[in-house]
């Protein structure tokens, strides 16, 4: 098996690397335009894909020989979902008591 | 060796989660907190400086890149590229550092610290409409500030610490292209502690600037 079989080119890297920064500018830009409720979520939005890349390429979970491995993650993040959205289940509907 | 490679990231993978899940706490505290306190929590958020965040951010997305170059540099057995790329992975690390402590420095002249010399006077800028907060919430939100921040920078201290090691061990040559598992793993703690900046940048910067 090849050892370079699950790594992308030099050029690839800087590409994504690139996109990365600009998706921060993007973000940052967001924050100054008043959209209302809709601020934080695309915030968190930008933030989630800006993870997903790093996740995908940078830590090569994508075209990773072990799947097993992208099991561990998605099973990670699925907890921590359960944590934030259960606690956020309690805390946004207290106002009804 | 595939298969000692394979069981290796996993490993590694399995100790992420746990920091993951160690962050999560954290950041379920501040938006459970940023609920509760909404006002104050803004106000708190609008005083930080929002080009040092970017800045910060900036720093370590490209420093994510050096150490996947420097991975790369290992998989093709360039060492002085290896060599190269971490140096520059360090130094951007330090980099992320001296502006968080600029930042530190900050907060402690303005009293944002939290403690016995606490004050906070800036009101809630609701587009236009000055709404004062009370000082103990805003307290709160910079508990939470240092908690998370420091807790991130800890990390990031950690992570210098570990390339330094693996810098002077790759100058001795001590990876090849059949073995680079120490970068491969310190690349992934690495990235991991960037995914964490890359929500706390939105979270304690962004978010309350326009609501």
């Amino acid at each position: 098996m090849s050892e370079h079989e699950h790594s992308s080119s030099r050029a690839f890297y800087v590409a994504l690397g690139i996109g990365l920064l600009v998706l921060t500018a993007v973000t940052v830009k967001a924050a100054f335009i008043n959209l209302g409720p809709w601020n934080p979520v695309v915030a968190l939005l930008i933030a989630t894909v800006k993870a997903t890349l790093v996740v995908l390429f940078f830590m090569h979970v994508k075209g990773a020989s072990e799947k097993l491995t992208g099991v561990v993650v998605v099973a990670g993040f699925f907890f921590l979902a359960i944590l934030l959205s259960l606690s956020m289940a309690d805390y946004l509907t207290r106002s009804w008591r | 060796m595939e298969q000692q490679k394979n069981t290796a990231s996993l490993g590694m993978w399995l100790f992420l989660v746990t920091e993951i899940m160690f962050f999560g706490g954290l950041f379920c505290a501040y938006l459970i907190y940023r609920l509760m306190h909404f006002n104050a929590f803004a106000a708190g958020s609008q005083s930080l400086d929002i080009r040092w965040g970017a800045f910060n951010t900036a720093v370590l997305l490209v420093s994510s890149l050096t150490v996947v170059l420097a991975v790369r540099a290992a998989q093709d057995g360039s060492r002085k590229q290896l060599v190269a790329y971490l140096v520059i992975t360090i130094l951007l690390g330090l980099t992320f550092l001296g502006v968080k402590a600029i930042e530190y420095k900050e907060k402690f002249e303005k009293h944002h610290v939290p403690g016995p010399t606490f004050s906070f006077t800036e009101k809630f800028d609701d587009n236009g409409k000055q709404i004062p907060v009370a000082s103990n919430e805003a307290e709160l939100f910079f508990s939470l500030y240092f908690a998370m921040t420091g807790m991130h920078a800890l990390h990031m201290i950690i992570g210098c610490g570990l390339f330094t090691v693996l810098t002077v061990l790759a100058w001795k040559g001590h990876y090849s292209p059949g073995y680079y598992t120490p970068i491969e793993n310190a690349g992934l703690y690495w990235h991991l502690v960037d995914i964490i900046w890359i929500y706390l940048f939105p979270l304690l910067y962004l978010i309350s600037r326009h609501s």
